[in-house]
């Protein structure tokens, strides 16, 4: 049991080092890594641009999407050597948010299910971030059961003819292209009609609006699709497999480990060290202590099975559903460091502008945006789900509209 | 990076597996549990043959010279089939003492019959109420002599020797407290088993008449060594619960596939399901902040004291969590005596207790990580 690198994993990190080290854009460093938690801001720059120029600097150098192929603009690393390479890039892998999409979901779905010369076409641009793409899957009728959705798709010639709404979709309103699951024959069971395509988030009749979150802020959009053509050329997948394409895009999703998720401990034991309650320092109240106490363990815990899970994939085993577990942890972790943080603030914890709140509102941030992690990717019941039945082997659940034709599915009226 | 055991470690927690499996089923830790041996004696035998209760005794004193992750392994296994024997207070409490503290004399005396499994061995340190604390030691040591009384002590009533906490000074400074060994067969030495939640593991009152005894380690240094001490059986211990939490897991799991209520298994339902998603996700959890303890303590690093307290209280939480859970996935069958899964519920919330509690643990953490910080 070590921490060390091999000779080989040594020298890859050694390189990734220097290259880093010379080419990152260093002015920003110390803002992106007091940014947590959120949305990343920087102050007097558009992050959009500085993100497109660091990952085309990657891109150029051959550090952009290292997993990769290198004739769709990767490297061909090894899954730890891409490890190696975001601790690495450390601050600056925060400039990576909006390309997260792209090259972990539809890059992959490309990969496995695109013409070869569509993959030299689109991948390249995707991997340098000139282009960015993005995931059309949830719908208002579709969270949790993706499989739901009710976006048609109907062919007419050689094109595909899309109307619906899709809802959820991040970086809808910067993106150039994405993956669309649409469903193209209701009269089967509901996982039996779907159909995959991309498509030019620039086509005639797509329309992106951004949702106003719970939390104040847009991060996520709508996208309507009235009458959009999409040739069917740029299907991904059989007629009516779609759902089989989008398992690929999701599985690749848990493929992501390594970065870290954020827990909040960190920010609440640095706040704990240097407030002052009534009685004296925060951190040496005994309630303080324990509440600090259990969150460190549940930080640390999160932090050495993601470190057994990259041991893992150094000697060549593929991660497994087990890792689910970072983001069930860390998602409602989150919410009550969140909380607990004001709470420590007594009635002034209410305040939430950056001047007259504790660590200029950080933890009021926190708090408002917490609901939605819990949600995203995956609901905290979803994961517990995967938990129980792809570790545990507990049965799934009795599904009573497995096998009915979508269209006699009751929807109370929705449609 | 390798933060995970070698094949060889892996290999030998596998032996260990079959071996407990074989010899330590349910039925004889119940031998235990109700009342007819004070442990289990042939296990014990048995463990001395497989070498298990020398693995870090140097071969010198008879042991297999293994180092602690190997031990890890083993507490593993240990808390898994919740092993009726008094592995924790003699190897990681008695033997981990003289380890780092003990004269060659006083390591070529025990070291031997502990690996061979003649000696049981164990830490007399606390008195009544309250977790480890200088203040809380009144036993007093004074030419060669002890006097006073410790309750609870681990295995005390079966034990061979003890490892006893003593007060040289008047003052709460820890230089006040030193430690002790003591042949409790020699006499001056009455032993009283006590009732407690987890009889396959005993705990008793030991009265210390003019007990004779010789220091272990530097005089004025015992409350560090006894630091150290408690924060290597934490990480050894906490390989135990995490063995214990798996078990209860599984128990849990099988359980639910199981059985058939409203014409499913009950494992289909997601109140279930989810409960046993969280007993994996807190074991989970556990067993990773224990291999950071396990590096820590295997390599002695400066982080063993953060990295022992957080694994002490992660698999606490770990353990407690899931055989209460598991009690609860069983429904009523779960609360009856004939089921297994009160053994582990006791084993979980005595184990809880037996080294400082978790609020303890809890303290010594922030402590920790604030003197890091500091750093």
């Amino acid at each position: 049991m070590n921490f060390d690198d091999t000779p080989q994993e040594a020298a890859f990190r050694a390189e990734a080092r220097a290259w880093i080290s010379a080419n990152a854009p260093k002015q920003y460093e110390e803002e992106l890594r007091k940014s947590s938690l959120g949305r990343t801001v920087l102050k007097g720059a558009n992050i959009l641009e500085v993100a497109k120029a660091w990952q085309k600097k990657k891109a150029d150098a051959g550090w952009a999407c290292l997993h990769w192929p290198k004739e769709y603009g990767g490297r061909g690393a090894s899954p730890i050597e891409r490890v190696i390479w975001q601790q690495e890039e450390g601050p600056f892998g925060k400039l990576s948010g909006m390309f997260i999409i792209g090259h972990g979901m539809c890059g992959p779905t490309m990969m496995a299910y695109a013409g070869e010369e569509q993959k030299r076409k689109y991948l390249p641009p995707l991997a340098s971030g000139e282009k960015i793409w993005c995931q059309l899957f949830s719908e208002p009728a579709g969270g949790s059961d993706v499989a739901g959705l009710r976006t048609r798709a109907e062919k007419k010639g050689d094109d595909w003819i899309i109307n619906g709404q899709k809802i959820w979709t991040s970086g809808a309103h910067y993106s150039d292209y994405g993956i669309l699951l649409t469903r193209t024959d209701p009269t089967v069971p509901k996982h039996k009609g779907l159909t995959m395509f991309f498509l030019d988030m620039k086509s005639p009749g797509v329309e992106v609006r951004p949702i106003k979150q719970a939390s104040g802020q847009s991060d996520f959009n709508e996208v309507y699709f009235t009458d959009v053509k999409i040739p069917d050329s740029q299907r991904l997948g059989a007629v009516n497999d779609g759902w089989n394409v989008s398992l690929t895009t999701l599985m690749n999703e848990r493929m992501s480990i390594g970065a870290g998720v954020a827990t909040g401990f960190p920010e609440l034991f640095e706040f704990c060290n240097s407030l002052m309650l009534e009685d004296g320092p925060a951190i040496e109240d005994r309630n303080v202590r324990s509440r600090l106490a259990n969150y460190a363990v549940k930080a640390s815990g999160l932090r050495y099975t993601s470190m057994r899970a990259i041991s893992a994939l150094s000697k060549g085993e593929r991660p497994g559903p087990e890792n689910s577990i970072g983001k069930l942890v860390a998602g409602s972790m989150v919410q009550e460091v969140a909380m607990y943080a004001l709470d420590l603030q007594g009635a002034a914890g209410v305040l939430s502008g950056a001047d007259d709140a504790e660590v200029a509102g950080k933890f009021q941030a926190m708090l408002l945006r917490a609901p939605g992690t819990r949600v995203e990717g995956g609901t905290d019941e979803i994961m517990r789900n995967i938990i129980a039945e792809r570790v545990l082997g507990l049965p799934g659940d009795i599904r009573v509209d497995k096998d009915v034709p979508f269209n006699q599915i009751p929807t109370k009226g929705r449609t | 990076m390798n933060f995970d055991f070698s094949d060889e470690q892996k290999q030998m927690r596998d032996e260990a597996r079959k071996f407990l499996a074989e010899k330590c089923p349910p039925k004889a830790v119940r031998e235990v549990l109700d009342g007819k041996a004070p442990y289990d004696k042939e296990l014990w035998k048995g463990l001395a043959e497989m070498g298990f209760l020398g693995i870090t005794i140097p071969e010198q004193f008879g042991g297999a010279g293994a180092g602690h992750l190997e031990l890890c392994v083993i507490a593993e296994e240990m808390g898994r089939a919740n092993a009726p024997v008094p592995f924790s207070s003699t190897v990681y409490l008695a033997a981990e003492a003289l380890l780092l503290a003990g004269s060659e004399a006083q390591k070529q005396k025990w070291l031997p019959k502990i690996a061979s499994g003649e000696a049981i061995g164990t830490l007399a340190l606390f008195e009544g109420k309250g977790n480890p604390s200088p203040k809380t030691i009144k036993l007093q040591a004074s030419g060669g002599t002890l006097n006073g009384v410790k309750k609870p002590v681990p295995d005390g009533a079966i034990a061979d020797f003890a490892v006893v906490a003593a007060r040289t000074g008047s003052t709460v400074r820890d230089s006040d407290i030193a430690l002790f060994l003591v042949d409790l067969k020699a006499g001056g030495v009455e032993a009283k088993p006590l009732t407690n939640i987890d009889p396959t593991r005993g705990q008793a009152e030991l009265t210390f008449t003019n007990a004779k005894a010789e220091p272990l380690g530097a005089a004025g240094e015992g409350w560090s060594i006894l630091t150290q001490v408690l924060d290597r059986a934490a990480v050894l211990l906490a390989f135990e619960q995490v063995g214990g939490s798996d078990r209860a897991l599984e128990m849990g799991r099988d359980y639910a596939l199981d059985r058939i209520a409203f014409g499913r298994p009950i494992g289909s339902f997601q109140a279930v399901k989810h409960m046993l998603a969280d007993m994996y996700v807190s074991a989970t959890l556990a067993r990773s902040n224990c291999y950071y303890g396990a590096w820590a303590l295997s390599t002695n690093a400066a982080e063993l004291p953060e990295a022992a307290a957080a694994a002490r209280i992660s698999a606490t939480q770990a353990f407690q969590h899931c055989s209460k859970n598991n009690i609860q996935v069983h429904g009523g069958m779960g609360f009856t005596w004939e089921f297994d899964c009160h053994m582990y519920y006791r084993r979980a919330n005595a184990t809880a207790l037996t080294l400082g509690s978790l609020s303890y643990w809890e303290d010594q953490l922030i402590d920790r990580m604030r003197k890091k910080n500091a750093a």
